[in-house]
């Protein structure tokens, strides 16, 4: 049971964080909907064994992600733009069509996987015994 | 469209963000973490020669036009305050190297001292009031992490009253934005200015304008200086340096952004200030001449000299402010000595009354040279950094006729003249008590940076013919906010 809502939970947060910048969503709330798919695998199974299937730091998670947003706004320096300038292009791909990709995408994944990171790492530090 | 003033933020976050990724490799990190702040200080001093030509500089992020977008302002008021935070905390990085334990190293160290540069940096650069919250709040975070690690009980018990109370400003900050949107429908400080000027400032606006006083007033500890003494004597030096010599500048030049830009028009507000500051600088002596521990007076010598820099704020003329600029740059490298050399001192020694210590000259002269040094500064006796602030605030407060105040402040630097006296005297001369044999050795890796800080001392008490058409240039724009306005949005809105 848990597992089919935790997929639900993770499409519903993907869902949100596609639909941003245009229309409500983002990566913000995005990111704050995955987090609560894993706070709910946190709480069904025990820590060690969700850490067995996710062996990664979400420390380092939060920081690639901020890594990944101010990295989208330095490439704005670089290509001779405003600090933070984001484009846009339209692409033709064969299953979705015409499709709008940007490169507020990316700085939005940044935005998702810093609050991901950052409110997993929340969660833990709150729930680790402190003698 | 000037994309390096956003570099002295920017880079610092950038770099703090790759350490985390190092955090097994503290040689990358230290080397990385240095680099950093002084590129950063090589940036902001390009930039102030640069407004100096050509005028205040201004980056719109993505290319979103005031007074629609967030902004960065780079007048030389703020680039003199950045490029001096910079310098000041890559030294005190010096310090931290030779004296931060491995285990707290790895604990991201670096990386939070780089955040809060990058707060600090941020907060003098932006031209937009939620950016302003935003980046006092990097600041502050980073600040919360800096002093409780190490997790020792005092940083602890301080912990918790630093948060609350800054956790209470920003909040009281929060609710003074939302206020000033509500009753002007902008958020750009110069729409801000522009919109204040049109509308007069009547009694709702003047109530507004007291909200951001007592929120930077926390911040800055004038007069709401209660949590400055302890929260500031608890970290580790390095730290408490950092503290000393830039958290409680962000507050005052807050408060300068605001008086001097936007809530202009009600004299009486300036009133109040030179009666906070008044206040501030007496309660400040006294806390400085009561303690006994070397800490703790440095800490209300913090507070004084918050008054001291706000007197040019209540006097606010262009002589005042080119004073108070000076004072702000002379303070931040002061303090961040002060603090050093206090934090050096309990080390050797162990102990922390400057009663229960005495002779310390014997057995380290260099530090107790250069405590005399810093303290004849931090009093204003020429030819170093303090004398021409104080001169200059001086002659402000003739010219206005401000009497009372040129009284209080000069009376407080006898006050701090005093409370340093007296640890020096007591310290360092008489009789030693540390034998040959039991002296710990002072090592050169620690003088360095406290050498470097000394030097920029003397530099910049006989250098500051050099720095005076920046300074001048700062002052200016504090005097006539039209330049910020018309750099800013331009002639068509006022």
């Amino acid at each position: 049971m848990t597992k089919i809502v935790f997929f639900i939970i993770l499409t519903f947060g993907v869902e949100l964080f596609i639909s941003g910048h245009n229309n409500p969503g983002g990566g913000f709330i995005g990111g704050l909907v995955l987090s609560s798919a894993f706070v709910l695998l946190y709480l069904v199974y025990d820590i060690e064994t969700v850490h067995r299937g996710t062996p990664f730091d979400f420390k380092r998670v939060a920081a690639l992600g901020v890594l990944l947003a101010v990295g989208t706004g330095m490439l704005s320096i670089l290509f001779g733009e405003s600090f933070l300038s984001q484009t846009t292009w339209l692409v033709d791909l064969p299953v979705f069509g015409e499709t709008e990709l940007g490169t507020m995408t990316i700085f939005e994944a940044g935005v998702a996987l810093t609050v991901l990171g950052v409110v997993v790492t929340i969660i833990l530090g709150i729930s680790e015994d402190v003698e | 469209m000037n994309n390096i003033l956003v570099l002295p933020m920017i880079l610092p976050v950038l770099v703090g963000v790759i350490l985390v990724f190092l955090r097994p490799y503290i040689r990358v990190q230290r080397v990385l973490s240095v680099l950093t702040t002084m590129a950063s200080a090589a940036v902001a001093a390009y930039c102030l020669h640069h407004i100096h030509l050509n005028g205040i500089m201004r980056l719109d992020f993505g290319d979103w036009l005031p007074p629609h977008g967030i902004l960065f302002v780079g007048d030389s008021f703020a680039m003199l305050l950045v490029l001096v935070a910079c310098a000041v905390s890559s030294i005190i990085l010096l310090y931290a190297f030779a004296t931060t334990g491995i285990e707290t190293e790895t604990m991201f160290f670096y990386p939070f001292i780089l955040f809060l540069v990058a707060g600090v940096n941020g907060s003098f650069l932006t031209g937009d009031l939620f950016n302003l919250f935003v980046c006092f709040e990097v600041m502050l975070l980073a600040s919360y992490v800096l002093l409780t690690l190490g997790g020792r009980k005092t940083q602890l018990k301080e912990g918790i009253t630093y948060v609350l109370i800054n956790v209470l400003a920003s909040w009281f900050f929060l609710l003074g934005i939302a206020y000033i949107y509500g009753v002007l429908g902008t958020l750009n400080m110069a729409h801000i200015a522009v919109r204040v000027a049109e509308t007069g400032q009547g009694p709702l606006l003047t109530l507004i304008a007291i909200i951001f006083l007592i929120v930077f007033s926390l911040k800055a500890g004038l007069l709401l200086y209660f949590w400055l003494p302890g929260s500031y004597s608890a970290p580790p030096t390095a730290v408490a340096a950092l503290f000393g010599a830039l958290l409680t500048k962000v507050g005052i030049y807050a408060l300068y952004r605001m008086f001097t830009l936007i809530f202009i028009h009600d004299p009486v507000i300036y009133k109040i200030i030179g009666v906070l500051a008044i206040v501030t600088m007496v309660a400040g002596c006294l806390g400085a001449i009561a303690y006994s521990d070397i800490r703790q007076i440095v800490s209300y010598n913090v507070i004084i000299s918050v008054g001291f820099v706000l007197t040019g704020l209540a006097i606010a003329t262009n002589i005042a402010f080119q004073g108070a600029s000076y004072y702000l740059i002379h303070d931040m490298i002061s303090k961040a000595l002060l603090f050093l050399l206090a934090g050096t001192v309990v080390y050797l020694t162990g102990r922390s009354k400057f009663n229960e210590i005495s002779g310390l000259i014997r057995n380290y002269p260099l530090v107790g040279w250069l405590f005399f040094l810093t303290m004849l500064a931090i009093a204003g006796i020429p030819p170093f950094s303090g004398f021409i602030g104080k001169v200059y605030i001086g002659l402000g407060a003739i010219e206005t006729g401000s009497y009372v105040l040129l009284a209080v402040s000069f009376l407080s630097s006898i006050g701090v003249l005093y409370s340093l006296l007296r640890v020096f005297l007591n310290s360092f001369w008489g009789e030693t008590i540390i034998s040959e044999d039991d002296q710990k050795p002072f090592q050169k890796k620690i003088g360095l940076p406290l050498v470097l800080l000394a030097v920029l001392i003397v530099g910049l008490g006989i250098g500051a013919e050099l720095l005076s058409p920046y300074i001048q240039d700062a002052a200016d724009t504090l005097a006539d906010p039209k330049q910020y306005i018309r750099a800013v949005i331009g002639d068509d809105l006022e």
